[in-house]
């Protein structure tokens, strides 16, 4: 389209929208630069205790320490390797039981109550328990993981399963399609977008259950550095890791985000 | 004119948790080659559930439906449904060629054979778009020859038109009804739409409320070329009248 095409009316129209796209940003960013401001000032004239509340300085000397020390690397590989397989070990699980529920509608029924009382169980109160099994190391956090993210993910899955528009299925069963094929070219690539928000879902559980995992036993990872910070009142450690943690988050949502935009069109 | 499918005295009665619905009972009438039959009758009467019978999809439980072609029923059957339900991941050629992938007879020739479908019908263009880049009409004609891919003798149509609006219904209608003649075939169509009945049918079958069986036959015969414009013949209204009373 031409950019002299346009009429008055929509060039006023398209200003208004990129201006208000603007103010949003710039308050963003502002509000964010606000916040850490107040907080370093409060600390820096001593009206709030930057040993408690610790300041945003300190936060970033801590980050710099440890990035000197290689143990910044050390310790973000370690959670992000826990999260990462247990993401993935739960959306494969998930999966793979979403189908087989969907497959027999007698299975569906016979393990439902099982689902929903698993659903609901607090799955820290497993905590013991998974110590008992699996030892107090990488194998029990990724336990835990698994465990926080599976049941969801599989709840979410089965969902987009059986949405699966029935005329459709009607369509290809007048074809003569087998269920493998009506799962294969219908089922399947008709929950694209469920897949989509079962991975959004799954990676926040992830994150839940490595970090959970690692309070409870770790000797490494960002878990463990909040954890050994709050015993030993070092705060700035505490804020550090959280900070690494947000990024981090927010970094392999985005990565979802990333792959959702080129699967669904 | 040779018969190609016969009802005898078919029953269908199915179970749910609450009750035993009897939905057809004592239904025969019998379908021509080449012959353009349309099945009406007050809603819920089971017009969809003679067709699923007749496709194979839901067994009868009595009576017999007799095929009288030469290939197995699924091979010789196309199913046109409500809405055109074209896959929107997929795209037009992708799509017309399902019935293929599904039956394991995806050759070369029926490749070919499918888009000289899409070509004769003004479709060749669009092949690698996606449904939901093209208009209402052009979609249901893509379904249709979806149906058409795998050579089936007889098309069952159920209400193919309902989901389209009014204006587009009489163009799209007319399209379908030439195509069908063009390439042969023997249709079923199933609708509520008492005048589309009329101007694409050789024959009207009429059902009674549930449990379903056959009330009257109309044999219109029009002599219009195409269904719009047998909707502008004298006779049309008429028989038109008789099958509204017939109905009431």
């Amino acid at each position: 389209m031409k950019h002299e095409s346009f009429s008055v009316n929509r060039i006023e129209y398209l200003k208004k929208r990129r201006k208000n796209t603007v103010t949003v940003h710039v308050l963003r960013i502002g509000l964010l630069l606000l916040a850490l401001s107040l907080w370093e000032l409060l600390a820096q004239f001593n009206v709030i205790d930057s040993f408690i509340t610790s300041s945003p300085s300190k936060i970033a000397v801590t980050v710099y320490k440890l990035f000197a020390e290689d143990s910044l690397a050390y310790h973000m590989g370690v959670t992000l390797y826990e999260t990462m397989l247990g993401f993935l070990i739960a959306v494969a699980l998930g999966y793979a039981v979403a189908i087989m529920l969907w497959w027999s509608d007698t299975l569906k029924r016979v393990l439902e109550p099982y689902i929903v009382v698993l659903n609901s169980l607090p799955k820290i109160a497993l905590g013991p328990i998974i110590i008992i099994w699996c030892g107090s190391g990488t194998k029990a956090i990724i336990f835990m993981t698994v465990l926080v993210s599976v049941v969801v993910a599989t709840i979410t899955m089965l969902g987009g399963f059986l949405a699966t528009d029935k005329n459709k299925v009607l369509l290809l069963r007048s074809m003569g399609a087998t269920k493998v094929q009506i799962m294969t070219k219908l089922v399947v690539p008709s929950s694209v977008p469920t897949f989509i928000s079962m991975l959004k879902i799954s990676i926040g559980m992830a994150w839940i259950g490595s970090i959970m995992g690692e309070y409870l036993v770790s000797r490494a990872g960002l878990g463990y550095l909040i954890v050994y910070g709050g015993q030993v009142f070092k705060l700035d450690l505490v804020m550090a890791a959280t900070v690494i943690l947000c990024v981090l988050a927010s970094l392999l949502y985005g990565a979802v985000a990333l792959l959702e935009r080129k699967i669904v069109k | 004119m040779k018969k190609i499918l016969e009802l005898k005295n078919v029953g269908l009665t199915y179970q749910t948790p609450k009750d035993e619905i009897n939905a057809v009972s004592g239904l025969s009438f019998s379908v021509n080659e080449g012959e353009f039959v349309s099945i009406i009758g007050p809603s819920g009467c089971g017009k969809t559930t003679v067709l699923s019978m007749i496709a194979g999809l839901i067994p009868a439980t009595g009576g017999k439906i007799e095929f009288l072609a030469k290939k197995e029923r699924k091979d010789c059957i196309g199913y046109m449904l409500q809405k055109d339900q074209l896959f929107p991941w997929r795209t037009i050629e992708k799509n017309i060629l399902l019935p293929l992938e599904i039956k394991k007879s995806l050759t070369k020739e029926r490749k070919e054979y499918a888009n000289s479908l899409l070509k004769k019908y003004g479709l060749y263009e669009f092949k690698d778009n996606y449904p939901s880049e093209l208009s209402g009409g052009m979609r249901q004609r893509v379904a249709l020859i979806r149906t058409l891919v795998f050579s089936p003798d007889i098309l069952l149509l159920d209400e193919p038109f309902s989901a389209i609006d009014y204006q587009t219904r009489l163009s799209v209608c007319n399209d379908v009804y030439s195509i069908i003649k063009a390439e042969h075939k023997t249709a079923i169509l199933v609708t509520h739409d008492i005048s589309e009945a009329i101007s694409m049918s050789d024959k009207i079958v009429v059902l009674t409320k549930r449990p379903a069986k056959v009330k009257s036959e109309f044999f219109p015969g029009l002599s219009g070329e195409t269904p719009l414009k047998r909707r502008e013949l004298p006779e049309f209204s008429l028989l038109f009248e008789k099958i509204w009373k017939e109905l009431n």
